[in-house]
């Protein structure tokens, strides 16, 4: 059984088709890249991955069960998180409620239990609470736990959001550009944070532009242009790929071919 | 005293002030509230006690819209109409079926929780204006209802004769400070139950919803569903306070005690004092209730003071006279800090190893 597998997936809006006939996987415990210049469609599969949009056509299924027609809520659930490309974070709260709405679907307690501070109420608060530190702790968040979201660096906003998906208790994790706006030094650490996540057992599909991050700590890579897969491969096969390399910088042979048509 | 003016310095004088409200908050709260206890036996003129319990009174009204709007974004402009269904309930209850105060009282908080529901269903799909508007109509259709069935809510003859509460042979009333002490008693325990409620996973919910509605979808919040309560919630709260109002105002309720301009009074209770506040509801309850009385030599003049307040809060005070955000560190759980020194303690006997 796999663990994400995803075949000929399609989105159309209107006669466009942001994304036609997907097909890929990612193994338990993998870092697998998605890459592609801007508009082909990357966070479009995002957005159907995690029930954003209703796939047009096409299977996605995630450990055994199937994804399409399932609420967003289902699929956290299931123990799929994500983080956005341009940040959505909840910008009045702290930084450690916004953890800790991260960890609302596990939280086992109700209205009423929140109304008479019941035992359920006290003893999943305080776990919830020492888990979100846990998980500020490790992300370096540490000192920032009180403060709110909107008085952060960017930076560390970014991390905000990575540290929230890892309290829904994801299995997969989604990340959306994590290294969009950081310097270099930040991106650093940004790559030894993610390689750790992956020795705690997470697997991540990620979207992002940033070269070094990609080359250095994918497993795989898939390389989507105008809603395409057009190639797959270990990182040095993609940096070495004609087809990527076109994609990105634009070939005098495509540009002969569309000429003649 | 170096210290505060090196910190005025360095934050403004602003964070300064806000940051002495945020660390005496429990003194303050504390002397507010032996004040409001010992209210009763200052001998205050009527009038006075008259003030007092409407200041009480939209407090709570506040508090009630707070939740939907405070928290969750919401905006309501019909509240009046939650306002008149508490009433009518708890008064007709009364009048007409011979029912306890008490038990009507709770019976026009459900009541007006469950239109709160229905009002919630249909308006899942809106946000921003749209929502305005048909909150804005609700609070229009209420009132044409109450004054044009006439066979139930008297039309708008309105609701007479309603009694005084009692309790245990007590009869509560104006002079002898009954109606002060129920209002400081509902006022508080909504003060406490929101407290609670924000500073649980439902309220943490509401906030996220507000803050952004598509990241709290993919934390796996059931924005429908919350969204739904705190319309519920609000809807309760503010039916309970329509309840109370029905029994201080003279032994009679008509359709004209809530109109358009009840919602707006609301809304600008929230505003003033802070959004998403519990302290401000009271402060802006307050300064409502006491312009008109304070600036009564000013006669018409007044509204034209109000409207100009309003303006420049709105422009230079946006989140409300108390809508700073706490400058406290987040307050831990004893049951927290306990799992947090277990895993402390564990580190370093690691360590010594």
């Amino acid at each position: 059984m796999d663990f994400l597998k995803v075949k000929n997936i399609t989105m159309q809006f209107g006669g466009l088709f942001a994304v036609q006939d997907v097909d890929f996987y990612v193994n338990r415990g993998e870092i697998v890249s998605l890459i592609g210049p801007n508009g082909a469609g990357k966070t479009t599969i995002f957005n159907m991955l995690t029930g954003v949009y209703q796939i047009t056509s096409g299977t996605m299924e995630f450990e055994g069960q199937k994804l399409e027609g399932k609420t967003p809520q289902e699929i956290v659930e299931l123990g799929i998180s994500r983080t956005f490309q341009n940040l959505r974070l909840f910008q009045k709260m702290r930084v450690i409620e916004n953890v800790l709405v991260g960890t609302h679907i596990r939280t086992k307690y109700n209205f009423f239990d929140g109304l008479f501070r019941t035992k359920a109420f006290r003893e999943e608060e305080a776990k919830n609470t020492y888990k979100a530190i846990e998980i500020l702790k490790s992300i370096g968040l540490e000192n920032y736990m009180n403060s709110y979201v909107e008085s952060l660096p960017y930076g560390e906003q970014r991390k905000v959001e990575i540290a929230r998906a890892i309290a829904t208790d994801a299995k997969l994790l989604l990340l959306d550009e994590p290294a969009a706006g950081m310097n270099p030094s930040e991106s650093e650490d940004l790559l030894r944070f993610i390689k750790s996540l992956k020795d705690k057992g997470f697997t991540i599909l990620m979207i992002e532009h940033d070269m070094n991050v990609v080359m250095n700590i994918s497993d795989r890579i898939y390389v989507l242009d105008h809603g395409k897969m057009i190639a797959h491969g270990l990182p040095d096969e993609i940096a070495n790929d004609k087809r990527v390399i076109e994609a990105y910088l634009g070939g005098e042979r495509k540009h002969a071919k569309n000429r003649k048509s | 005293m170096s210290r505060i003016s090196e910190t005025i310095k360095t934050k403004g004088l602003l964070f300064t002030v806000e940051r002495f409200f945020d660390r005496y908050k429990w003194v303050i709260a504390i002397v507010f509230g032996i004040l409001a206890v010992s209210v009763p036996f200052l001998g205050l003129s009527r009038s006075m006690m008259r003030l007092l319990v409407m200041i009480g009174l939209y407090s709570m009204l506040g508090m009630g819209l707070n939740i939907l709007v405070g928290y969750t974004g919401q905006v309501s402009l019909g509240h009046a109409g939650f306002y008149a269904i508490g009433a009518y309930v708890c008064a007709l209850l009364q009048v007409d079926a011979g029912v306890n105060f008490w038990v009507a009282l709770i019976a026009g908080g459900i009541f007006s929780g469950l239109v709160g529901l229905l009002l919630g269903l249909p308006t899942l799909r809106l946000s921003g204006t749209y929502l305005s508007i048909v909150t804005l109509g609700f609070g229009e259709v209420v009132q044409m209802i109450l004054k044009q069935w006439d066979s139930v809510t008297y039309g708008n003859y309105g609701v007479r004769n309603i009694p005084k509460p009692e309790l245990f042979g007590f009869t509560f009333n104006q002079q002898n400070g009954g109606f002060y002490i129920i209002i400081l008693v509902l006022t508080t325990l909504t003060a406490i139950g929101c407290y609670l409620l924000r500073n649980s996973k439902t309220g943490r919910a509401f906030v996220a919803i507000k803050e952004d509605e598509l990241a709290a979808t993919m934390m796996g919040i059931k924005t429908s569903r919350y969204k739904i309560l705190a319309f519920v919630l609000s809807a309760f709260v503010t039916g309970i306070a329509g309840g109370f109002y029905s029994v201080i105002n003279n032994g009679y309720i008509e359709p004209t005690n809530f109109t358009f301009n009840i919602s707006i009074l609301i809304m600008s209770v929230v505003i003033v004092g802070g959004l998403g506040t519990i302290r401000g509801m009271f402060f802006g309850s307050a300064i409502l209730m006491l312009f008109p009385e304070v600036f009564r030599f000013l006669n018409e003049w007044r509204f034209v003071i109000y409207g100009l307040l309003l303006v420049l809060m709105m422009r230079f005070r946006p989140q409300g006279a108390l809508g700073w955000q706490s400058t406290l560190p987040y307050r831990l759980t004893k049951e927290t800090k306990k799992l947090l020194e277990n895993s402390k303690a564990a580190a370093d006997t690691n360590d010594m190893k």
